[in-house]
C-alpha cells in the first residue's frame, strides 16, 4: 500500500503538469482573438518560470525519470485528449500531425548533432527525399503505403551516403558548410528536374492501408464526422513512439556512449579503438532514415509537394527546433517543436516575421542558455536501476 | 645499453619530425616487462611526441616500434589499443560532460558488445553486460578513491583535478593493457595531491603485477619515488638512460636541466 502511495507521489506532478498543459494546450489552439493569444503565452511562460523557481520543474523532471513509461503513455493520452478535443477542426488536426512529424524528422537530426556532432543543416533536404518518394511510389507503383514509409527513409539514408564522404573528411564548421550547400543543390535539383514535377510539385495518393482511406473523413452514424487528419495523428504517434524507442534505447547503450565520446574528443576516441568513421556514418545514416521516414509520411498527409516545401529556411527551422529544446534531450524536441510551430500558426501577426524572431531566439538561447530549454541529463542506460 | 630483445616496447631509431624541427631523433630505448620507467627532459625535448608517435596519433619520420615482439610502427590509434597501450593526456582530456562511469567506460570500447542489435534489441544481454562492467569499473575507482566509487553516475566536470587524473587512469587501465603510458600525471596538481595520485599508481602497480608503465614526468621526487629505470631526452635525443640515481649524477643531464655549456 505504502509503495503504491510512494510511486503515485512520484507520478503526480508529472501528471499534473500533463493535465495542466493538456488545458492550456487546448486553450491556446481554440483561441482566436490575437489578444487573448498573446495573453495566453505571456501565461505560460510566467507559469513555467514560477514553477522553474518554486522546484516545481525538478519535480516534474523526476516523474519523467523514474516512471518513465507511464509519463510516455501520459503524454500519448494527453495528445489523443486534445486531438479528441478538436475531431473535427481541420486547421488544429493539421497543425498537430505536422507537430508530431517534425519531431520525428528532428529525432534524427538528433541523432546526428546532438549525439554525433554531425551538424547538418540539409534536414529539410533529406525530409524532401522522404516525400519525393512518396509521392513516386503512389503514384507509380503499388507498394503498400505502410513500406512507403520505409522506402522514403532508406532513400534518404542512400541519398545521404553521397554526403558521407565530404561530411567524414571535414569537421564541425566545414562538414555544416557541405551539407549547407547540398540543402541549396538539393532545391535547385527539384526545380529543373521535369519527371519530378519542376518548380510546380507532384502530387501524392493519401496513405492506404488495408483498404482504410487516410484521406477521407471518418463518418461514425448520421452526423457525425471526424476529420480524416486524425487517421495521421494516429499513425504519426505510432511511428513517433517507435522512434523515439529506438532514439532512447540508441543514447542508453554503448553506442549512445560512442557517439558522445567521438562528439567531445575524437583524438582521445580514437585512442580507445573508437573507429570515428564507421559511427559517424552510423549516426549519419540513421538520422537521414528517420528524417525521410517522416517525409514520406508528411507528403502523404498534404497530397501535393512542391520544392518551396523544402528550403534551407526549412532546415534552419529543424536546426533551430533542436537548439531550442537542449541539444540531444528528445523531449526537448517534443516542446520545442511544439513552441515552433504551433506559436506563428496561431499569432499571426508575428507569421511574416517569423524567420527574424526564430534567429533572435536562437541568438538568445545560446547566449543566455546554450544547454537549451530542457537540457540533457547524465546518460541511465537502465531507468530505474541502482547499484548493489 | 638495455637489451632490445627483452624489452616490451622498444624504439628503433625512432624519429619525428615536423618540417624542419627534429622533435624525436633516431630513439633507440626499450621498456622491460613489468617496470616502471620515467621519461624525463626539459620542455620540448619531444617526450609527448614520442607517445604520440607510439599510440599512433602521429605517423613516424623514421624507424620501428616493436611491443610484444610485433611490429606497430604506424598503427592506427585503434589498432594501438587493441595491441594492449594505452595512454593519459597532458592535458586531460576527459569527457566533462560525461559520468564517471562513462569515461571509464570509454576506455573499455574492445571489451564491451557494438553490435546494433546487441545495443538496441537485446536489452536483457545488454544488462547484463553493463552490471557486469559496472562492478569491475566500480572496483577499480575504489582502488584509486573509495568515495568516488559511489559517484560513478555525477559528471565528471564536477570534480576536481587529482578525481579527474585518478579517473583518467582508471579509463586507460579499465581494459587490462600491458603497458601505461602516463604523460605527466601530476601536471596541475598540488605537492599533496600529486603524492598521493603516486601512492595510488603504486598500489595499482602492485595489484596488477603484469602490468608495464611509462611515465613522461617533470618532478624529480615522483621519478626518484616510483621509477625503476629513466630515459632523458634533450632536443629529441636520448641523452642518458639508468636509475634515477645515476641519472641524476649525469654530467650532459645536469647541463640539460641547467643549461650549464
Amino acid at each position: 500500500m505504502s509503495r503504491a502511495r510512494a510511486m503515485f507521489a512520484v507520478l503526480l506532478p508529472g501528471i499534473g503538469s500533463a493535465v495542466a498543459v493538456t488545458v492550456y494546450v487546448i486553450l491556446l489552439l481554440a483561441v482566436e482573438s490575437q489578444a487573448a493569444i498573446a495573453a495566453l503565452l505571456v501565461a505560460g511562460v510566467v507559469a513555467v518560470l514560477a514553477a522553474a523557481r518554486f522546484g516545481g520543474m525538478a519535480r516534474i523532471g523526476r516523474s519523467f525519470a523514474e516512471r518513465e513509461n507511464a509519463m510516455n503513455l501520459v503524454i500519448i493520452l494527453a495528445v489523443l485528449a486534445v486531438t479528441g478535443f478538436f475531431y473535427e477542426d481541420h486547421f488544429i488536426l493539421l497543425l498537430m500531425a505536422t507537430v508530431i512529424i517534425y519531431v520525428i524528422a528532428c529525432l534524427g537530426l538528433n541523432l546526428q548533432f546532438g549525439y554525433a556532432g554531425v551538424l547538418n543543416f540539409a534536414g529539410a533536404a533529406f525530409f524532401g527525399v522522404g516525400c519525393y518518394t512518396a509521392a513516386v511510389l503512389t503514384k507509380n507503383t503499388a507498394v503498400p503505403h505502410l513500406l512507403i514509409l520505409v522506402a522514403g527513409g532508406v532513400m534518404a539514408a542512400v541519398v545521404g551516403s553521397l554526403l558521407i564522404l565530404p561530411v567524414l573528411r571535414t569537421r564541425s564548421h566545414y562538414s555544416a558548410v557541405v551539407t549547407i550547400a547540398f540543402a541549396l543543390l538539393f532545391k535547385i535539383f527539384l526545380e529543373v528536374n521535369d519527371t519530378l514535377g519542376g518548380p510546380q510539385g507532384l502530387p501524392v495518393d493519401g496513405m492506404n492501408v488495408l483498404g482504410w482511406e487516410f484521406n477521407d473523413d471518418i463518418e461514425i452514424g448520421e452526423n457525425f464526422e471526424i476529420a480524416f487528419y486524425v487517421n495521421y495523428i494516429v499513425v504519426g504517434l505510432i511511428v513517433l513512439a517507435l522512434a523515439f524507442t529506438f532514439v532512447r534505447r540508441l543514447e542508453r547503450s554503448w553506442v549512445g556512449l560512442n557517439l558522445d565520446a567521438l562528439r567531445l574528443d575524437e583524438t582521445a576516441a580514437a585512442c580507445f579503438g573508437l573507429n570515428i568513421t564507421r559511427w559517424k556514418i552510423t549516426a549519419f545514416t540513421l538520422g537521414n532514415f528517420l528524417t525521410g521516414v517522416a517525409g514520406a509520411l508528411y507528403a502523404m498527409m498534404l497530397g501535393f509537394i512542391a520544392p518551396t516545401n523544402f528550403t534551407f529556411g526549412d532546415s534552419l527551422i529543424l536546426v533551430s527546433i533542436i537548439l531550442l529544446g537542449g541539444i540531444g534531450n528528445p523531449w526537448g524536441l517534443v516542446v520545442a517543436t511544439t513552441i515552433l510551430i504551433i506559436v506563428p500558426e496561431k499569432l499571426q501577426v508575428i507569421q511574416e516575421y517569423r524567420f527574424l524572431l526564430f534567429g533572435a531566439m536562437v541568438i538568445l538561447i545560446l547566449l543566455f542558455r546554450p544547454e537549451g530549454l530542457l537540457p540533457r541529463p547524465l546518460r541511465t542506460y537502465l531507468p530505474g536501476w541502482q547499484p548493489k | 645499453m638495455t637489451g632490445a630483445a627483452d624489452g616490451l616496447l622498444v624504439s628503433r631509431d625512432v624519429s619525428k619530425r615536423f618540417g624542419g624541427l627534429i622533435a624525436v631523433d633516431s630513439l633507440d630505448m626499450a621498456v622491460r616487462p613489468q617496470e616502471i620507467l620515467g621519461l624525463i627532459g626539459p620542455n620540448g625535448s619531444g617526450k609527448t611526441t614520442f607517445f604520440n608517435v607510439v599510440t599512433g596519433i602521429y605517423p613516424t619520420s623514421g624507424g620501428v616500434v616493436e611491443f610484444d615482439g610485433k611490429d606497430i610502427t604506424d598503427f592506427s590509434p585503434q589498432a594501438v589499443y587493441r595491441a594492449g597501450i594505452a595512454r593519459t593526456f597532458q592535458r586531460s582530456r576527459l569527457s566533462l560532460s560525461l559520468s564517471v562511469f562513462d569515461n571509464v567506460m570509454v576506455g573499455n570500447h574492445m571489451r564491451l558488445d557494438q553490435g546494433l542489435w546487441f545495443n538496441l534489441v537485446a536489452r536483457k544481454d545488454f544488462k547484463r553486460q553493463f552490471e557486469e562492467n559496472f562492478e569491475r569499473a566500480r572496483d577499480l575507482v575504489k582502488v584509486f578513491d573509495p568515495p568516488l566509487a559511489d559517484r560513478m553516475f555525477e559528471a565528471v566536470g564536477t570534480f576536481p583535478m587529482i578525481d579527474r587524473r585518478r579517473i583518467e587512469i582508471c579509463r586507460a587501465l579499465i581494459s587490462r593493457p600491458k603497458l601505461l603510458l602516463l604523460d605527466e600525471p601530476s601536471a596541475g596538481m598540488t605537492h599533496d595531491e600529486t603524492k598521493a595520485l603516486m601512492d595510488d599508481i603504486l598500489e595499482i602497480k602492485g595489484r596488477l603485477e603484469d602490468l608495464t608503465i611509462i611515465i613522461i614526468e617533470h618532478e624529480m621526487g615522483v621519478i626518484e619515488r616510483i621509477t625503476d629505470t629513466c630515459v632523458v631526452l634533450n632536443f629529441g635525443q636520448k641523452i642518458c638512460e639508468g636509475p634515477y640515481r645515476e641519472v641524476a649524477e649525469d654530467r650532459l643531464v645536469q647541463e640539460a636541466y641547467l643549461g650549464i655549456q
